[in-house]
């Protein structure tokens, strides 16, 4: 009961810190937030359910006013804007990628890009793509358009996550509760 | 840590979280169906307003935590230039800026503790399906205190990569961070049973 806890509020935590570390930057030194991996990693290492309550909480301390966003955002003002449907998507996100990592039985690394890549990438860009859809009151095509540019960066974040659960459980096995 | 609180003492920090909360989601949805420009004009002018009416720094804090929205409204800009559907894209654009800047309102008008209370108020019920209210709040309490030491322990690797290697930190310490996190999930899990437990 305590180690679930724990686990679920370090998760939520570990996904804000991801979004406000601002060193971190891909190959061609162009800056990204990780943040989304944070949500990923959620998922592929705590698996479905624990993954789900990480991000939900990291979500709802959003709401009541911490600025745990990528660039510092936060507050209910979120909840309102364009990019609403990707921060309502993080737990489902997360739930799909741990389903995923939790069912099938490859290898945890690869089990780990594959949940990412569905859960992380596909489960929430129909999340993101939605909420931007409706507030901005133009059509799914063009919505998609809109975020389209971001899809390569969380594709190779998909690969990150992959590799990153897949040293998380050569270092901790008993840690990665999503092959627990 | 830091929350989005303005430090700015308004009378609306007076009022319950509760009723804030239940205001603001009438008016959303008011907002979000509103069909006339010039009642979403009228809206906005409003929102303003209230802004301005409690002075000059606590305005401008709204107006800076409205800044993620510019590159939505130079989007929508774009796009009705070039559809020439002026009044449409002024009505989605305001309904937007209007909707988001009275939710900053509630957000910057109460503290995190008032708005703790509510989920605190609201989560007793929940207690009937499994969810203890303590553990919510020990959880919420734990996300609060372990992001800034989670930020501190990530800044120092950061410093850690950048003495020991000439190349750029990349994202191979998100492994090292994701880490300190797992083993400080198990040490206080160790620690909250070594106390009784939840």
């Amino acid at each position: 009961m305590e180690k679930n806890v724990t686990y679920i509020a370090l998760f939520a935590a570990l996904i804000a810190v991801l979004g406000l570390v601002p060193q971190i930057s891909l190959a061609s030194g162009v800056p990204i937030t990780a943040q989304s991996l944070g949500v990923m990693l959620c998922g592929t290492v705590l698996g479905a359910k624990r993954g789900f309550l990480a991000a939900l909480l990291f979500v709802g301390l959003v709401a009541l006013g911490l600025p745990l966003l990528s660039g510092g955002r936060g507050g209910l003002g979120v909840f309102s804007s364009p990019t609403v449907g990707f921060v309502i998507g993080f737990p489902i996100a997360a739930f799909v990628a741990g389903l995923i990592v939790e069912k099938t039985r490859a290898a945890i690394g690869v089990a780990a890009f594959g949940g990412a890549l569905i859960g992380g990438v596909l489960v929430l860009y129909l999340f993101g793509i939605t909420g931007m859809a409706l507030v901005l009151g133009k059509g799914w095509v063009a919505a998609s358009l809109l975020v389209g540019a971001y899809i390569p960066g969380d594709l190779i974040k998909a690969g990150m996550a992959g590799f990153i659960t897949q040293g998380l459980a050569k270092l901790r096995p008993e840690a990665v509760l999503s092959r627990g | 840590m830091l929350t989005l609180t303005s430090p700015t003492e308004t009378p609306l920090h007076k009022l319950g979280a509760g009723p804030k909360l239940a205001a603001l989601a009438g008016l959303s949805v008011v907002i979000f169906s509103l069909q006339n420009l010039w009642f979403i004009l009228g809206a906005g002018a409003l929102v303003c307003g209230v802004y301005l009416a409690f002075g000059l720094t606590f305005a401008r804090y709204g107006a800076a935590m409205l800044r993620p929205l510019w590159p939505f409204l130079a989007i929508l800009v774009l796009w009705h230039a070039w559809t020439s559907d002026w009044a449409l894209g002024a009505a989605i654009g305001g309904k937007m800026m209007v909707a988001v800047a009275l939710a900053n309102l509630v957000t910057m008008t109460t503290r995190l503790d008032d708005m703790i209370g509510v989920v605190e108020r609201l989560a007793v019920p929940l207690a009937r399906f499994g969810v203890k209210p303590r553990v919510l709040a020990v959880a919420v309490a734990l996300v609060i205190r372990f992001t800034p030491v989670l930020m501190d322990k990530a800044g120092q690797l950061g410093q850690a990569w950048r003495a020991r290697s000439a190349r750029r930190v990349n994202w191979r310490i998100v492994l090292p961070i994701s880490l300190m996190a797992l083993d400080d999930a198990d040490r206080v899990a160790e620690a909250i049973r070594a106390r009784g437990g939840l």
